[in-house]
């Protein structure tokens, strides 16, 4: 159980998408211009992240890594489709989002309204494909790790996108220098940002 | 744009031109940022991850041209993905066969190359209405001016960061260290990187005005 609480307080902090690996940094700057929207969005890629990663984790482990498949039959020891995972996975995410926008539409058609075209550009978000390669790469030992670094990752996401999104609408008041302004202030702000959450790095979990 | 005019035309030149400064993927149209930074504190793993990208998207530009009349509108997305998928899972294969070291560097931003979104962006607004060689030149543009950003990041960590070019120890050569010079530490961690893209953003538009955003 500790364990679990380290990865999921490793991943929104430490190891924050934005700040540590970059990853969702076109929805990220594109979509950081108002509170409300950005706020839509990190929601939609917490729920997306935490299905996402435990279904790639388990695809993974039962049916991509070299010998996973002795569950069906012994003989099966040797097959090793590893290279597949990148399209298993993408896949996976596809469809996930798909299946994330008709439940949002069906029963919480206002927020589905006000997401917008967001919800289905999730599935180019890196962060959410990166965050399976990453488990993927981790070597996550349980179903329960796996879900518990995606909701956490989706979480850091999140802080970091309403984070930026508030200091933008700040921003727009002050006197920014013309050629900087709009996209350069806003990679040199995520920058500071980064930096400040390097703070964290120190912490051993 | 144009169709039916010679290989080389104005037109199709300024498809290879155009990315490289006035509608550069990463400080203009603001694509494929995702996996540019974090691959950039050493040269190599950026030139090796710029040539990927060039080669991943001019082909999958030119099968989606070839294939756009035949493809459903409503499931695009998909195809499109598969397209990059399977051209990134052959990068990511030879990588591994041919430059283990470089392929075990950038981890996984090579499949990241997949929801790369300048190429995802490129493939929906050029490739399905263009005909395959604009295609091709577009990809490469497109390709090749996130390449320039990727590699001019690159040089400038790695050379404040680490003091090498290419991992020659050019400031060890020179005898910089010994006048009291040491290595800026901050250059080598993530949050710099978006720094120097910020500092490319202000100065490429302070050199091209048309390219400043209205308050």
């Amino acid at each position: 159980m500790e364990n679990l609480v380290n990865i999921f307080i490793k991943s929104i902090f430490i190891d924050n998408m934005i700040f540590a690996y970059f990853l969702g940094m076109c929805s990220y700057l594109a979509v950081s211009k108002t509170v409300k929207t950005s706020t839509g969005l990190g929601l939609a890629v917490i729920f997306v992240l935490g299905f996402t990663v435990p279904v790639d984790y388990l695809i993974e482990n039962y049916i991509l890594k070299a010998g996973a498949l002795t569950w069906l039959s012994p003989t099966l020891a040797d097959v090793d489709l590893s290279f597949l995972s990148f399209i298993m996975f993408i896949a996976v995410i596809a469809s996930m989002v798909q299946l994330v926008e008709m439940v949002v539409e069906k029963f919480a058609p206002s927020l589905y309204n006000s997401l917008g075209i967001f919800l289905p550009l999730i599935a180019v978000n890196c962060a959410i494909l990166g965050g399976s390669l990453f488990m993927q790469e981790r070597e996550y030992t349980s179903i329960a790790e796996a879900t518990s670094f995606g909701l956490g990752s989706g979480v850091g996401w999140f802080l970091a996108i309403v984070g930026i999104a508030a200091i933008r609408e700040k921003i727009r008041y002050s006197n920014v220098p013309a050629p900087l302004r709009g996209l350069g202030i806003t990679f040199i702000i995520t920058g500071l940002m980064g930096i400040a959450f390097m703070s964290f790095m120190g912490i051993k979990l | 744009m144009k169709e039916r005019e010679p290989l080389f035309s104005t037109k199709n030149l300024n498809l290879l031109r155009d990315p490289l400064n006035d509608s550069n993927p990463i400080t203009v149209q603001v694509l494929g940022i995702c996996s540019a930074l974090a691959v950039t504190v050493k040269l190599k793993p950026s030139v090796v991850l710029a040539i990927s990208v060039v080669a991943v998207m001019a082909v999958s530009n030119v099968v989606i041209s070839l294939l756009r009349k035949s493809i459903p509108p409503r499931i695009r997305i998909i195809v499109q993905l598969t397209v990059i998928a399977t051209m990134v899972i052959l990068v990511d294969e030879i990588l591994q066969a041919f430059a283990y070291d470089v392929s075990k560097q950038l981890s996984v931003f090579v499949g990241l190359i997949i929801t790369n979104c300048i190429i995802m962006g490129r493939l929906e607004a050029f490739a399905m209405a263009n005909k395959p060689w604009p295609a091709f030149l577009d990809g490469i543009g497109n390709a090749a001016g996130y390449g320039v950003i990727l590699i001019i990041v690159a040089f400038f960590r790695e050379l404040l960061g680490s003091g090498t070019i290419w991992d020659y120890p050019l400031f060890e050569k020179l005898g910089i260290f010994s006048i009291g010079y040491v290595n800026n530490g901050l250059m080598i961690l993530p949050p710099m990187a978006l720094i120097t893209v910020g500092i490319i953003i202000w100065v490429q538009r302070a050199r091209n005005k048309k390219l400043i955003e209205d308050k």
